[in-house]
């Protein structure tokens, strides 16, 4: 009876379920099939009207939206995925040592936290594409580094709430190695929450990516993010409503999806 | 005492990383401010001049250290990019001290609608029991969380500005010239700003509510016949506001250092603006500055928010 | 289109400074719109007119961006300025006289001319002027091309004798240097004065610059408006907003794509700009050092299909560095490569050069410039069609004039060149040795030719000597020469009078309200 109440679906979780396992698919086909090139130009269909031959019309370019929004997607979500594991990385190792140890590691750690979260994060993004250039590595790397502070902070108080837990005494008089006790034993305690910020950094990252698009420091073309794609087409707002729509509604049913998923997670564990 | 200062050295030491960082961020990104100036039609002579002027021919450390010594003696220097006249540039404390107003107004309008709106809209949430409502506003809330704050600010101006014609986009009234001009312009960035914000808070007020309802002191609270409202606002509404003011303390630190994207959408004078411009064209001054002021903003707020912890929940002090 | 990048130039992008590059003026008017030019003209009102860079100087003098420049011509006059045909007017001055042998020029001030204080303008104001702009005053010259002048004199209080040290036929073009008032440029905290039909109000940075009408103007008549604001804009998608919106009558850089946006509320004009834009290629960097991969990159390119998708079909094609609108030295040489793509020819000369197969090549491109960006994307659709693979490298404008144009450390770019009344302007830059030769450029017979141009004193000879240039820099495929841009203005319905220039300026003393 238990183990059938953890797995009932709420909604959430079968809405999020579906639009994020929509988004996947859309991506991962669109890495390898597009039902039209995304670069290919044609003069004579610029600016066509969604039809059965382009469901989401074409661009400026003559270009057919929806196979770049595939493209964009793929783009889109390897950037939040990347984002998120790298500055994940870094938030468990930096939050889990300074947490657990505290001292002056903590503090020193703690004051370049600050220093990195104090900083702008558009000249922080600035200086690593000024110095790396432009592009989509670059644009990952930008962001893994402005969301760093925010995983260790996270990451940090998880530790500090567990560390004088009685299991974690326990394994300490047993012997157990800091290490085995950092990573083996407190570190699947906190996952969960881990998760939940991991999804809620997903998101962060697929918007920031937009406004760094929008600000001129995002990919480059021919490449496309969905971030681009919206800020190119708000320039062609009534010529073209359907760019935007296309890259707009997009990006909402990828966030959605994402936080309606880790909503129905929080509440099936919770029930 | 001690704790405030031990708070004040570390605000101090991390100033000063920032600032030592901005300004080696300056030398590290390609660019510099003299070709900015000059452009395509730069002499050696001309740059060589521009140069000496700007006091960029001297060494990287000295340059430095002049530039701290100026600030700590309260000069916080002149802008390499923007004139005052035709032979003076602008003092960046003019500079500044012209664009922040706008930036503290937007981010003051921003903040009152956040919490005027936020909080009653949280409470009814954790309240109110019904499923259509419940929904509705989970769908509303994750939908307002996933629009780019950009795309968010367009959509503002088409919806008010140039479909109900409710302001005229662009047509930002500088609070010198009409004081209720400024702000009625001002209210449209800060929806812009806001509708995020406070559906982030709302569901952030929401679930700590609930959390604390299933507290054991609310079962107390019942058995002892206090009534449903009684419980909710005497009670859980107080403790759950708890978490729901560090997170309103980051919304604030998040506007006040200014709102680049929406700035830059509303065509508003602001800082954020000014930050941009000013990296773009290499102004190192004027950056260093609002660097510096950003850090100490998002600083500062923490350090309030922790302030308040301290003093509405006395467990904390005693760590 | 839109100039996002704000950044930066933009905006980041933001708008930047400096700007030659791309800017835009024009000839040869092709009005895409209906003109209203029956309706009668009124004095008064006030007009806004939205520009994309924010000013990099209120010193006439100093003033390098074009976006500055386009500002304070409102403002600022020379003894002579440029009127909307490209010939030379007398301003400050009333008349002048030059020597037979090209060295003395004899200026006789306008009577009763005025500066916006009040003052009468005096011959020392001339002398003044002159002499701080070309380093007589503190040996360092301020504009460039007037440090052959050697020296200034009154001769009486109506009368100045300026002598150079060169004859040259395109010294007066740098006459039009603004006259400002005897030591404003040194006194402390001057605001800027000068003798053109509008007065300075205020500037706001990042804001506006705000004009007021001068009543005393010298032309009669003029100006019609009271009161002129340049709004300084965050990007073109901004601009677009806010011409939607109202809150701006003029704005001078439209894109094609946002023409059909605004068509039906605003009067849309184009024009072709003073911007030639190319494929600029680093020929001292491989493979471009390789007379036969430029020239085959030219064949590969299908400057129409450019044309089309980034200009609208506005543009003109060139195939050199010169603008269409200086009829007396343009020479067309678009059959060398054609304005469409030749791939075949394309491929065989990538195969004689050694590359049967293509190569990588980055085209780095200021991003600020969404014009330039997307025409960087039409052409690697193009370059893959011959086998070159290129990449957009988009970079901000600073950064772009420092490693770029300064730093010469680049594969390819794509941006535009300004240029002013005069051929030299776009063609020295090509001579090897020349500083602002951005893509090295190394040919002894250009360098030949170039120097002749500088010592022959016969008009009809030099005429002939600027086509020859043009053709060498065409065979030799220095580059690939893409469009003269076209410029594309929106204007308030309700106004009217609005001159094209074939410099970048923008002159609001004729723009009036109709009836």
């Amino acid at each position: 009876m238990k183990r059938k109440h953890h797995l009932k679906l709420n909604k959430y979780l079968v809405a999020g379920g579906i639009m994020t396992a929509v988004m996947v698919i859309l991506a991962i086909v669109g890495t390898f099939w597009t039902p039209y090139s995304t670069t290919t130009m044609s003069a004579a269909e610029k600016f066509a009207a969604p039809s059965l031959h382009h469901i989401m019309g074409t661009d400026n370019f003559g270009r057919d939206i929806f196979s770049r929004v595939m493209k964009g997607l793929g783009t889109t979500m390897m950037v939040g995925t990347l984002v998120v594991v790298a500055a994940g990385a870094v938030g468990i190792l930096v939050g889990a040592l300074t947490g657990f140890f505290g001292g002056w590691i903590d503090e020193v750690m703690m004051r370049i936290n600050d220093a990195i979260n104090g900083f702008p994060s558009i000249l922080l993004s600035l200086v690593v594409i000024s110095v790396l250039g432009m592009g989509r590595q670059n644009v990952i790397l930008a962001l893994s580094i402005v969301f760093i502070p925010s995983f260790v902070r996270i990451v940090r108080s998880e530790y500090i709430r567990l560390r004088d837990m009685e299991f974690v005494n326990s394994a300490r008089i047993m012997g157990v190695s800091k290490m085995r006790i950092l990573f083996v034993h407190i570190l699947p305690n906190i996952l969960s929450v881990f998760s939940i910020s991991m999804m809620i950094g997903f998101n962060n990252a697929i918007l920031a990516e937009s406004g760094m698009s929008y600000l001129g420091i995002g990919v480059q073309p021919p490449d496309a993010s969905l971030g681009k794609m919206l800020s190119d087409a708000q320039g062609y707002m009534f010529t073209a409503p359907w760019y935007a729509l296309s890259a707009g509604v997009t990006i909402v049913v990828l966030v959605l999806g994402i936080s309606l998923l880790g909503e129905g997670i929080r509440r099936c564990s919770n029930d | 005492m001690k704790y405030f200062g031990k708070k004040l050295v570390s605000l101090i030491i991390t100033l000063f990383m920032v600032s030592v960082a901005t300004f080696i961020a300056f030398q590290i990104i390609p660019g510099d401010v003299v070709t900015s100036i000059l452009g395509t039609e730069a002499t050696e002579e001309r740059e060589a001049q521009l140069r000496e002027e700007l006091g960029l021919d001297k060494p990287v450390v000295e340059r430095y250290v002049n530039w701290m010594g100026g600030v700590l003696k309260g000069d916080l220097g002149t802008s390499y990019r923007y004139s005052k006249s035709m032979n003076e540039m602008m003092p960046v404390a003019e500079l500044i001290g012209d664009k922040l107003p706008v930036t503290l107004w937007l981010a003051a309008i921003a903040l009152v609608l956040i919490i005027v709106i936020s909080i009653p809209l949280g409470v009814l949430w954790a309240h109110s029991s019904s499923k259509f409502l419940d929904a509705f506003l989970g769908v509303m809330t994750q939908g307002a969380m996933a629009v780019p704050s950009f795309f968010l600010g367009v959509l503002v101006i088409y919806i008010f500005g140039i479909v109900m014609k409710m302001f005229t986009p662009g047509s930002y009234i500088s609070y010198h010239t009409s004081f209720a001009g400024f702000l009625g312009y001002l209210i449209f960035p800060a929806i812009a700003i806001a509708i995020p914000k406070i559906a982030m808070t709302a569901r952030f007020l929401r679930n700590a509510m609930l959390g604390e309802l299933k507290q054991d002191y609310v079962r107390t609270a019942y058995s002892k016949g206090c009534s449903k409202n009684r419980v909710m606002y005497g009670h859980v509404l107080k403790n759950a506001m708890m978490p729901v003011i560090t997170f309103v303390g980051m919304i604030i630190a998040e506007v006040v250092a200014g709102s680049i994207v929406v700035e830059q959408v509303f065509s508003l004078p602001g800082i954020g603006r000014l930050l941009i411009s000013s990296i773009s064209t290499r102004d190192f001054p004027v950056v260093e500055i609002l660097v510096l002021y950003i850090a100490f903003v998002v600083i500062f707020v923490y350090f309030i928010v922790d302030m308040l912890y301290r003093v509405l929940d006395p467990r904390i002090s005693g760590r | 289109m839109k100039n996002k990048k704000r950044m930066l130039s933009l905006a980041l992008g933001f708008t930047m400074l400096a700007t030659a590059v791309l800017s835009g003026c024009s000839g040869g008017t092709n009005q895409s719109s209906e003109d209203n030019s029956s309706k009668e003209p009124t004095y008064g009102g006030s007009v806004v007119v939205g520009v994309q860079q924010d000013i990099d100087s209120l010193d006439p003098h100093k003033a390098t961006a074009a976006g500055t420049k386009e500002i304070l011509f409102n403002i600022f006059e020379g003894l002579v300025k440029p009127d909307e045909n490209g010939n030379l007017i007398n301003a400050v001055a009333s008349d002048y006289t030059l020597s037979d042998d090209g060295l003395v020029y004899t200026f006789t001030i306008r009577d009763g001319i005025k500066f916006h204080n009040g003052n009468a303008v005096t011959v020392n104001d001339v002398k003044y002027s002159l002499e701080r702009a070309s380093g007589l005053l503190d040996g360092t010259a301020l504009i460039g091309a007037l440090k052959t002048l050697k020296s200034v004199e009154i001769v009486d209080d109506k009368t100045v004798k300026v002598t150079t040290s060169k004859a040259s036929a395109e010294l007066i073009y740098s006459l039009t240097v603004a006259i400002i008032p005897d030591g404003s440029g040194e006194q402390e905290a001057s605001q800027p004065i000068g003798t053109g039909p509008f007065k300075f109000v205020s500037y706001t940075p990042q804001q506006n610059i705000v004009l007021e009408k001068n009543a005393d103007y010298w032309q009669n008549g003029l100006p019609y408006l009271d009161e002129v604001t340049f709004k300084i804009v965050t990007s073109s998608d901004t601009a677009l907003l806010e011409l939607q919106g109202g809150s701006i009558d003029v704005y001078p850089y439209l894109t094609d794509s946002q023409k059909a946006e605004i068509q039906g509320t605003f009067n849309v004009k184009s024009a072709t700009s003073d911007v030639v834009q190319a494929l600029f290629l680093n020929n001292a960097e491989a493979p471009f050092d390789n007379e036969k991969v430029r020239q085959a990159v030219n064949y590969a390119l299908d400057k129409d299909s450019i044309n089309g998708f980034v200009s609208g079909g506005n543009g003109e094609i060139i195939s050199s560095a010169m603008l269409p609108t200086l009829k007396n030295y343009y020479v067309d040489l678009n059959s060398t490569y054609g304005n469409t793509a030749n791939v075949e020819k394309a491929k065989q000369l990538l195969s004689e050069a050694g590359y049967p197969n293509g190569f990588d090549m980055t085209i780095t491109v200021p991003s600020s410039y969404e014009f330039h960006m997307e025409t960087a994307e039409v052409v690697v659709e193009q370059l893959k069609a011959v086998g070159i693979n290129a990449k957009i490298d988009g970079i901000e404008w600073s950064s772009w004039l420092s490693d770029v144009y300064s730093g010469r450390k680049y594969q390819s770019t794509i941006c535009g060149l300004t240029c002013d009344m005069t051929p030299s302007y776009l063609l020295n830059r090509f001579v090897s040795n020349a500083s602002k030769n951005f893509i090295n450029f190394n040919s002894a017979k250009f360098d030949e030719i170039y120097a002749k141009t500088l010592t022959t004193t016969n008009q009809t000879d030099i005429d002939g000597y600027y086509k020859e240039l043009q053709k060498i820099l065409c065979d030799e495929a220095g580059s690939a020469f893409i469009q003269a841009c076209p410029l594309t203005i929106a204007i308030n319905k309700k106004l009217d009078g609005y001159k094209f220039y074939p410099v970048y300026v923008q002159d609001m003393s004729t723009v009036y309200f109709t009836k």
